[in-house]
């Protein structure tokens, strides 16, 4: 069994369902048209701002705002891609054709990467290109420092949320039930735990908390966060390394 | 070649599979015939390495599923027909399935043409009626053209034409040469289309035998008689050393004997007869009463079994199976007790 035959069986596979546009084209869509709100707004808002939010204002990250919510779309896309073999049973006529289970999924898995990370990167220029231009004569160039970081950190970003949520799927198999746990996780349970002071050292090591410290390149003053933008984005790999690795031992001794 | 091995399946205490042993042969089709939750389908997953045997083996060509290279070249399975993605192309679908074994594009078009899918190939799946889906699921099954060929339930939700078609398929493959087993319920259906049959019932192997040898086993053939006279028959008959079994309702079944013998023997001790006729016991029957011993012995373990409870059967008759056709199960064993 090579494994470039079930690559490219896995890309055949995610091309021919339109699952894959809607959820990818809406991660784009939902990034670029929020952050371009934000951005605007954030402009309108600068002269109300306190010294030290001057300060530490960081157009890198507010136009990287709409993430917060194209991000779901990006979750739906990661489960689908996996839970759609359990919902549809179609992952019994693909285990019959792949048995060799390890090369089947991480097949898949690479396969939704390597276009999550694709349309995730340009999400994330464009984003960031648009939000500049919003905000005029606040805003940041590509060339400063740690600006590049986040941009590309922006597409890192996204396309881990969605390997994540692929590993999760891959162990709870039902859609419903992965989409069920990770959409008001990421959405408001994440945001509550990093935000609420009595949670937020246990909060800021969840893997959205910790991934989008990438995307900062401004930290704020009473920032006391113990780890550096590639520090966090290494906790959301080791999170998404859990959850993919997590999703092969089940798919390993499950019956099918 | 398939070969089981022991083959057994636990799920918590439930035995869905138990300790089955037989083997699948090329050149003919094989029946694979059990009720509804007898194990047909779970023993057809474990083939296909999708459910881990609980103990036992399965060798597909001597081998195990997972050692094959590129599987779908070596069997070809139809297991349910929405086994797929209701969103997808019957093309795609096919060519997903034919890139994942390295099998060229050009044998998805033949494929499909095979299976009279050519004009919705570019079709959604999930447009597609039961029957078409099954079609679709048979087009995969052939994609690797390969030796062993495995159909679950395949005429489910056929209509008349499609069964036809489908029956006609299944004995050219095997006349190629190639291994087909195929499961079913409906024992009408293998007695059509299998050389050969494999029998479970509560996941245990009833019979594996020729259907040649199945239909002379069990569709026993018997003469009816109803008499006005029916004690002195039966002294008549008893005399003659005719084994006879009360049927109920005043009818009389011999086994073994013809019915011009006892036609002729009725004559003799001049007794009228309302009714002498040979009769034929349908396999759909011998087959009821195969599989539903298996589920009384299990149900009533406390109860005497058929063979004990009926003395006046001929032990000629062998096995169990076919000693009381035309009754519901679980009756047999009870009626002849009152007439004795």
């Amino acid at each position: 069994m090579a494994a470039t035959q079930v690559l490219r069986s896995e890309w055949t596979k995610i091309r021919s369902v339109s699952s894959t546009i809607w959820t990818l084209g809406l991660a784009a869509v939902v990034t670029i048209a929020l952050g371009l709100l934000i951005s605007i707004l954030s402009k309108n808002d600068y002269d109300n701002l306190s010294r030290e939010d001057k300060i530490t204002f960081d157009p890198t990250f507010i136009s990287f705002a709409g993430m917060s919510l194209g991000q779901l779309a990006m979750i739906v896309f990661g489960v689908l891609v996996v839970s759609n073999e359990y919902s549809t049973g179609m992952i019994r006529t693909s285990l019959a054709a792949v048995p060799q289970r390890a090369t089947f999924l991480f097949s898949k898995i690479a396969v939704a990467t390597v276009l999550a990370f694709v349309v995730g990167l340009a999400t994330s220029f464009i984003s960031f290109f648009v939000g500049q231009a919003m905000l005029g004569e606040y805003k940041a160039q590509i060339g400063d420092p740690g600006v590049l970081r986040a941009v590309i950190g922006g597409g890192l970003y996204m396309t881990l949320i969605a390997m994540f949520s692929m590993g999760v799927a891959a162990m709870l198999r039902s859609p419903m039930l992965s989409l069920g746990i990770l959409m008001p996780f990421f959405f408001l349970i994440s945001n509550i735990l990093g935000n609420v002071s009595a949670t937020k050292k246990v909060g800021r090591f969840l893997p959205d908390q910790a991934g989008s410290k990438i995307m900062q390149v401004k930290t704020p003053f009473d920032d006391d966060t113990p780890y550096g933008p590639w520090g966090g984005l290494g906790i959301m790999v080791a999170w998404t390394a859990v959850a993919v690795i997590g999703g092969y031992v089940l798919l390993k001794k499950r019956d099918a | 070649m398939i070969e089981l091995e022991g083959l057994t399946k636990r799920y918590g205490e439930k035995v869905a599979v138990n300790n089955l042993t037989f083997t699948v042969r090329p050149g003919i089709v094989t029946g694979f015939l059990g009720p509804n939750g007898a194990g047909k389908s779970t023993t057809m997953r474990m083939l296909l390495g999708l459910d881990n045997p609980t103990a036992g083996d399965v060798r597909i060509d001597g081998k195990r599923y997972a050692q094959l290279k590129d599987p779908l070249k070596y069997i070809g399975a139809l297991l349910d027909a929405k086994a797929m993605h209701g969103g997808r192309s019957a093309f795609n679908h096919l060519l997903c399935l034919a890139q994942s074994n390295g099998i060229p594009r050009a044998r998805v078009h033949e494929v499909l043409d095979t299976v009279g899918l050519t004009a919705v190939a570019r079709k959604k799946a999930k447009g597609f009626s039961l029957g078409m889906g099954q079609r679709l699921g048979i087009a995969g099954a052939l994609l690797g053209d390969p030796e062993i060929l495995m159909f679950d339930e395949p005429v489910n939700g056929l209509d008349p034409e499609g069964i036809h078609w489908i029956r006609n398929l299944m004995k050219s493959l095997a006349s190629q040469g190639r291994t087909v087993f195929v499961s079913s319920h409906l024992m009408s259906e293998m007695a059509l289309t299998a050389d050969h049959l494999v029998v479970i019932g509560q996941g245990r192997l009833l019979a594996d035998m020729s259907m040649a040898d199945f239909i002379r086993q069990n569709s026993r053939s018997y003469v009816r008689l109803r008499s006005p006279q029916r004690e002195r028959l039966l002294d008549v008959l008893h005399q003659a050393g005719i084994t006879v079994v009360e049927a109920g309702n005043g009818t009389l079944e011999v086994d073994g004997t013809g019915a011009e013998r006892v036609g002729e023997l009725a004559a003799q001790h001049q007794l009228v007869l309302h009714e002498l006729s040979p009769q034929q016991a349908s396999l759909e029957e011998a087959f009821m009463q195969l599989t539903a011993e298996s589920v009384e012995y299990h149900a009533h373990a406390d109860h005497q079994g058929p063979g004990d409870a009926a003395p006046g059967r001929a032990p000629s008759g062998g096995p169990p199976p076919g000693q009381r056709p035309g009754q519901g199960w679980g009756s047999g064993w009870q009626q002849p007790r009152k007439g004795d």
